[in-house]
């Protein structure tokens, strides 16, 4: 495991590799840019609860398309674009903690499932509520004037901004009371709460948190593509990339929802380009080795160890020769 | 009148909703996984059916029992080469896993057949009894979920096999002492398990389009059964799946036929809420 500074300086580093984008590189790395930077700040989310506390949460999509929603519906009202994604952060963050006051008496299979079946709903109402969300048809939103590439730049720096604050967030949760409490829940909720761990608070502040920057990132993804729909707004698929993202990492550290989204968003941006049939294949096969070849993430391996086992089949293959 | 159509309605759907779930249930009770490959396992074996009948002549319900067995080799297969090792992990993992095995089998169903709809139509019409119109590939459909559950249901009960996935479900480490092969029964009810979702394809192929636009719809009401009637028990979801029938029945004639979903699932929240054992449920399995 790297130090702290080492941490925090390997991540400030992509930071500035991701910032720079427009400047050396085509407007296609620049939006994966602007995809990865957006993922990011999912996949720290999730960690929240599904890294420190280890809730199986598949949420992430209802936060997300709700936020695109509060977002989009806020700006068409005539509300500012900047005002209309901290209303949708704070809506957001609000359902989120009234939603955890009651999903998150259950445990294990049941809040999993709980967890789906709100996206579920939530989906069901938006594209059934056709007066207010358009319904099936989607929502319009108005583009920000200046052509292409000077918008890309605009929302590259505001996901950036994004990411930054849910590090900054996990940074003071990884150090402070609230990360050991829920660390303390992941191990064991009952002993948790008898050495007192409130375990009902910090779940719920944890479930919020794992919900606001969700709501950020989608009222300004809506605000960037200037067009939504229920359909992919709360994509269960969503739900369970981000998760996986998280898995492929390392869950419940600092780094390894940084190292784990990097990772699948180059990893699926090659495998997209050649086999465009099979993406959804892909996110799976992924799955499958990170379960049984990656248990711990990509931050468990042990490069020494890794490194050691090189070079004894480079010595027995020299020592066959 | 309406109402009385309405009520049977719901109970020939909710039959059909019984044999979708009670092999989802059986999985999550006994190796205690949930299995999101279902919705996938049911639409693949309706495929299988649907080409059976449309490239071969074979009639469905002669396809079936060959559908039910492929099913569970599948299953079986799966289990033993990959579940089995991670079966005692956090739910996270296991749920992860059989995600991303729903998501090739799904690709690969989507690449080989696209998702244009395909029905078996056998045009059987439909029985009218004292002015309520049952259709008759529904009610056949009824028939043979109801049989087929209850068979699963005797297996369960009177077989050494049945006996032996009831032991583990109650107490794994115990049924291993016992001189039980734990991983074998695992994979022997991940099998049985799939050869439901596949028996339930093959019926479904004759009442419904088969598509893979339809795993997820199946996967979200095999939760809902599961909740509603608890899990791992025959009668649980055989009850689970009358009751979301008639809800969902009731339900699309008072509030349109496009909330009949949006209801099942309100109403799996608030059980979930209220009690996490189902309606019928036994205390201690949660």
């Amino acid at each position: 495991m790297m130090a702290r500074w080492q941490q925090y300086a390997l991540f400030a580093a992509w930071l500035i590799v991701l910032a720079s984008t427009p400047l050396w590189a085509s407007n296609y790395v620049v939006r994966l840019a602007i995809t990865i930077a957006m993922f990011t700040a999912l996949t720290l989310s999730w960690n929240f609860i599904g890294g420190f506390a280890g809730y199986p949460s598949f949420s992430t999509a209802a936060f997300f398309g709700l936020g695109c929603y509060v977002g989009a519906l806020s700006q068409r009202s005539g509300v500012p674009m900047v005002l209309a994604w901290a209303i949708a952060t704070l809506f957001v963050g609000a359902f989120a903690a009234a939603l955890g006051a009651i999903i998150l008496r259950l445990r294990g299979h049941y809040f999993a499932i709980g967890s789906i079946g709100v996206v579920e709903v939530v989906r069901l109402v938006i594209s059934s509520w056709g007066s207010l969300t358009g319904g099936g048809d989607g929502l319009n939103l108005p583009l920000l004037s200046g052509g292409p590439d000077a918008v890309a730049r605009i929302f590259l720096l505001v996901m950036i901004l994004i990411m930054l604050a849910a590090f900054l967030v996990t940074v003071a949760v990884d150090r402070g009371p609230l990360g050991f409490g829920l660390r303390c829940i992941q191990q064991n909720e009952d002993a948790a709460n008898m050495v007192g761990v409130d375990p009902t608070r910090y779940k719920i502040i944890a479930y919020t948190l794992s919900a606001l920057f969700c709501g950020t990132v989608g009222a300004s993804y809506a605000s960037w593509t200037g067009y939504i729909d229920p359909t992919e707004s709360f994509s269960i698929l969503m739900s369970i990339k981000v998760p996986v993202m998280c898995l492929l990492g390392g869950p419940g550290t600092v780094l390894g929802a940084v190292i784990g989204t990097a990772a699948f968003t180059l990893l699926e941006e090659i495998f997209w380009a050649n086999f465009l049939d099979y993406n959804r294949a892909i996110l799976g096969a992924v799955i499958v080795i990170l379960i049984f070849f990656l248990p711990g993430g990509l931050l468990a391996i042990s490069y020494r160890d890794v490194v050691a086992r090189l070079a004894s089949l480079i010595g027995r293959h020299k020592a066959a020769a | 009148m309406a109402l009385l159509q309405t009520l049977v309605n719901g109970i020939v759907l909710g039959g059909l909703y019984s044999c979708l779930a009670v092999g989802f249930s059986l999985v999550w009770g006994v190796l205690n996984i949930v299995n999101m490959l279902h919705g996938s396992l049911i639409v693949f074996g309706g495929y299988i059916t649907y080409f059976a009948w449309h490239s071969y002549g074979i009639h469905p319900l002669l396809a079936l029992p060959v559908v039910a067995l492929l099913m569970y080799l599948l299953g079986y297969g799966v289990q033993i080469s990959m579940i089995n090792r991670v079966v005692s992990q956090p739910v996270l993992t296991t749920m992860t896993l059989t995600f991303g095995l729903d998501l090739i089998l799904y690709n690969f169903m989507t690449v080989y057949y696209s998702a244009t709809p395909r029905r078996v139509t056998l045009d059987l019409g439909a029985l009218d009894v004292g002015g309520i119109a049952i259709p008759v590939d529904r009610l056949l459909g009824m028939v043979l979920a109801l049989g087929l559950t209850g068979m699963l249901y005797l297996v369960m009960r009177r077989s050494r096999i049945g006996r032996a996935i009831v032991a583990v479900r109650m107490d794994s480490a115990a049924a291993a002492l016992m001189g039980i092969r734990v991983d074998r029964i695992y994979a022997i009810t991940f099998g049985i398990g799939a050869l439901m979702a596949g028996a339930t394809g093959a019926i479904f192929a004759m009442v419904y389009p088969v598509t893979t636009n339809l795993t997820g719809t199946y996967l979200g009401k095999a939760f809902v059964v599961c909740i509603i009637g608890g899990l791992g028990s025959v009668p649980g979801a055989l009850a689970g799946g009358i009751v979301l029938g008639i809800i969902e029945s009731l339900a699309g004639q008072a509030f349109g036929p496009q909330h009949a979903l949006t209801v099942g699932f309100v109403l799996m929240l608030i059980l979930l809420v209220v009690r996490p054992t189902g309606l019928i449920g036994i205390k201690g399995y949660e």
